[in-house]
């Protein structure tokens, strides 16, 4: 969808010509939120702007959806694409819905339809039109305001949207909602998303694929996993931090590295009926279950090996639970917090799902480092 | 609470205070002398509101698109020295100035008017500029970012986030004006002056007040109708009164 | 031309009533520093009454000069002060006020509150935290207020003239009366000229008496960010 080919930008300084971005070769594809990533300097901001044209390019192309740019009024190509800054930027002189309404007014939008549409967008980011639409931005909170600011950018419904640290001016706590509202509405609207950022775990979280720059040339674009697995040099490593296994732990869900389904007990199962379970399948720890499937607690192989009764005599209540749908760091925090080694996962409803272990978490995500094809370069 | 009542001890101090004022004025017969020259008060009120709205309708006229002009990135360079040359125009005295316009133009009311419009102009050019330059660089950022053309960011989004300040500029020059007029009499200009002056030569303070309390009533009067048109036509938004 | 002529042939009188015309401002600048300093300090205690104070004098600005020496000289002649000096002196002190109210208050309570903090904190009185911290920050903007008093009321002085007061407006005025634009260019030049003379020099006195720490290095950048904030 927006393809750069030998983007380059120098400018000329009183200290002689400065080479702010070297010939930038990216492509991302329909849908996808490339994050820009890198150190301050780097030249991420101004790539950024070449591709809205608010910086001219010193020399290469640059496609979006197989049109060459060059070839556009920059001032209609803008129009076409959605624009966040980090200041966010809402006209305080106008309403929330003169604000939205900008772009499409401009673009000869009907005056009835420009105005439906800021009441849609208002609703999907979850500000309640009826309220909202007459108010100033002076009147809005430091979250709002910026999330105005996004449906602002996609008024017009434009199928690319620069972003330029958009999420950097609100507060950390604010910052985590946010973002997790914009991935939300991003699964939804699909939009190719290519935001600048200097956080690291900002662009674990929010992206398909993160380009690191330096001293404004491209030094890895891949997929967060990747990257964070196999940084392509000593400056890549350092910057996505020493702790960059715990944070690939961030991208896994707990329902992707559960052990091999073993089979639950109920209360009223025999020891013996458990001593023959466990010797079956080799498990040392199993599960009791209610009715329904809920767990109860546990069984340990030591405490029913020498002794009578049934399992609701013996078992032990689990240290700790964690959904399915959360991810692997939240399980190893957890695992960490009660000291074992192994935990038992359950679905939305409550229902045991499996467990994971420490061994098979480690295992799993050792596969990229056996995994042939991505020997280290 | 102390702050409240002290407000309103002030207050009623203050009213007390122009309650004396006015019986002992009329004891000494002061407000008969006054209103003796109702008529010319009226005549030349209605000069003196003339002069102002000429003058000073020029002055926005002129001021407000120069201190526009001068705001624009192209001028950047020269824009400071040229305001410069400005404040140091602003600093030469009113009298001054209708002093020179009257050597270059003689007497009467054009004089006059050129006088007041130059000292008007100086405020308004310079909360113009100032407040253009300061709405702040990431909303005109924005704006071109989305793709509005430089005449479109100038009016939807420079010349409102400005607006109060550039009221704010045309309200002094406005009050400055009406309270200087006076001195357009001693160039043939007309207006309240002339009450005023020759009270004073005559040493008659009936005459005097009779042109020295409507100018500072219309002073005021011009100051608060201004403020109110301002927290009228600034939008909401950019206004900090509303 | 003629007015040089005029101008060289007359600088006796010329320098005496510029002698004059400073003095009339000088005096009541200085005493407006004396009464508008404590002031404006006294009123950043209170809103209210800060903004009863700067409303009365924001009042005072708009009548027009002539109409406050007018409306002084029936009140002076009582004690048989009527015209001249002192009418003039007291309507400029009256016109002094706003602005150095106005900026004195604006500078003390816009300091930064963790300066107060700290110097609280390290154990300085009221009145020393005053003295070597907020006045010492204040002067810059103080200054401005003078600076603005002072051109304002050059002008002003100008105009006293006409109540008897002498001055360098005496040029203008029988310049005007005599139709003698000899007169009237050198009054009008004496006293502009003067008015520019005097905003440079208290421009560069402010800039002096700024603590060295928080000079900007440029005189005109000090003059220009203090003229769009104090002055508007």
């Amino acid at each position: 969808m927006i393809r750069l080919e030998n983007l380059t930008k120098a400018f000329d300084t009183p200290a002689g010509t400065v080479i702010a971005v070297d010939r930038i070769n990216l492509e991302v594809g329909g849908g996808e939120i490339c994050v820009l990533l890198g150190p301050s300097g780097c030249g991420k901001t101004t790539t950024l702007k070449m591709i809205n044209r608010l910086i001219e390019p010193t020399s290469g192309k640059i496609y979006i959806d197989g049109k060459d740019t060059d070839r556009q009024d920059p001032v209609e190509l803008r129009r076409t694409i959605g624009y966040v800054i980090q200041q966010i930027g809402l006209f305080p002189n106008m309403t929330v819905e003169e604000n939205i309404c900008v772009v499409p007014k401009l673009l000869g939008w009907d005056l009835d339809k420009a105005r439906e549409r800021a009441s849609e967008l208002l609703a999907t980011i979850n500000l309640e039109p009826a309220l909202f639409l007459k108010r100033y931005p002076k009147e809005l909170s430091g979250g709002q305001q910026q999330r105005v600011g996004v449906a602002r950018a996609l008024a017009a419904d434009p199928p690319v949207l620069l972003m330029d640290e958009p999420f950097g001016a609100i507060d950390p706590i604010n910052r985590e909602v946010i973002q997790d509202e914009f991935l939300k509405m991003h699964r939804r609207l699909k939009k190719t998303v290519m935001f600048v950022s200097h956080d690291i775990d900002e662009a674990v979280k929010m992206a398909d694929k993160v380009a690191i720059f330096r001293a404004g040339k491209l030094e890895q674009f891949a997929s967060p996993d990747e990257i964070l697995a196999h940084p392509a040099n000593t400056f890549i490593a350092d910057f996505v931090g020493t702790d960059r296994t715990l944070k690939r732990l961030r991208l896994i869900r707990v329902g992707d590295a559960l052990e091999p389904r073993a089979p639950t007990l109920v209360d009223n199962d025999s020891v013996e009926r458990v001593r023959e379970l466990m010797r079956e399948h080799g498990q040392k720890i199993m599960v009791v279950v209610d009715a329904v499937g809920r767990p109860q607690g546990y069984l340990d192989r030591d405490v029913v090996a020498s002794r009578p009764g049934t399992a609701a005599d013996h078992r032990a209540a689990l240290p700790a639970t964690v959904r399915v749908d959360d991810d692997l760091r939240t399980a190893v925090s957890r695992m960490f917090m009660h000291d074992v080694r192994w935990m038992a996962c359950v679905d939305r409803d409550g229902v045991f799902a499996g467990f994971v272990s420490q061994r098979g978490i480690t295992r799993l995500l050792g596969e990229t480092y056996r995994d042939p094809t991505k020997r280290a370069n | 609470m102390r702050s409240a009542r002290l407000g309103r001890g002030v207050f009623a101090a203050i009213v007390l205070a122009a309650f004396l004022v006015g019986v002992f004025a009329q004891r000494g017969g002061l407000v008969d002398s006054i209103v003796k020259y109702r008529g010319d008060i009226v005549f030349l009120t209605q000069q003196h509101m003339q002069l102002v709205a000429i003058s000073g309708g020029l002055a926005i006229a002129v001021g407000v698109p120069l201190g526009l002009w001068l705001s624009r990135p192209v001028m950047r360079g020269a824009a400071e020295s040229i305001m410069q040359a400005l404040n140091l125009g602003s600093t030469i005295p009113t009298l001054a100035v209708l002093a020179l316009a009257m050597s270059l133009l003689g007497i009467g009311v054009v004089p006059a008017i050129f006088g007041l419009w130059v000292s008007s102009l100086l405020p308004i050019v310079r909360n113009t500029y100032a407040g253009m330059l300061g709405v702040p660089v990431y909303l005109v950022e924005a704006a071109n970012g989305m793709g509005m053309r430089p005449m479109q960011i100038l009016q939807a989004v420079e010349v409102p986030n400005a607006l109060y300040v550039i009221f704010a500029g045309i309200r002094t020059a406005l009050a400055i004006n009406v309270g200087t007029a006076p001195l357009a009499f001693l160039i043939g200009g007309g207006g309240l002056g002339e009450l005023i002056f020759t009270g004073i030569d005559l040493n008659e303070p009936g005459m005097m007040l009779a042109g020295a309390l409507p100018t500072a009533l219309l002073a005021v009067l011009v100051d608060f109708l201004v403020g109110v048109l301002a927290f009228w036509v600034v939008p909401r938004g950019v206004n900090p009164l509303r | 031309m003629e007015t040089l002529a005029f101008i060289l042939q007359n600088l006796p009188a010329i320098g005496q009533r510029t002698i004059q015309h400073v003095s009339i401002v000088g005096v009541a600048v200085g005493l407006g520093i004396l009464t508008g300093v404590p002031i404006g300090i006294a009123i950043t205690q209170n809103r209210r009454a800060a903004d009863v104070v700067l409303y009365i004098a924001a009042i005072i600005m708009t009548i027009p000069s002539i109409a406050l020496f007018g409306v002084m000289i029936p009140v002076l002649s009582l004690i048989g002060q009527g015209i001249g000096y002192l009418p003039a002196v007291i309507a400029l002190l009256l016109y002094s006020q706003l602005p150095i109210i106005r900026n004195t208050y604006t500078a003390i309570s816009n300091i930064d509150p963790a300066l107060r903090e700290a110097a609280r904190g390290m154990g300085m009185s009221s009145l020393e935290r005053l003295r070597q911290v907020e006045i010492p920050l204040a002067v810059p903007v103080i200054m401005a207020g003078v600076r603005i008093a002072v051109v304002i009321n050059i002008g002003i002085a100008a105009i006293a003239t006409y109540i008897g007061a002498g001055g360098l407006g005496a040029f203008i005025s029988r310049g005007i009366s005599q139709t003698d634009s000899r007169q009237l260019i050198t009054g009008a030049l004496a006293v502009s000229l003067l008015a520019i003379a005097a905003d440079y020099l208290l421009l560069w006195l402010q800039h002096r008496l700024t603590p060295v720490g928080i000079r900007t290095t440029r005189l005109r950048t000090a003059r220009r960010s203090i003229e769009t904030g104090a002055a508007a």
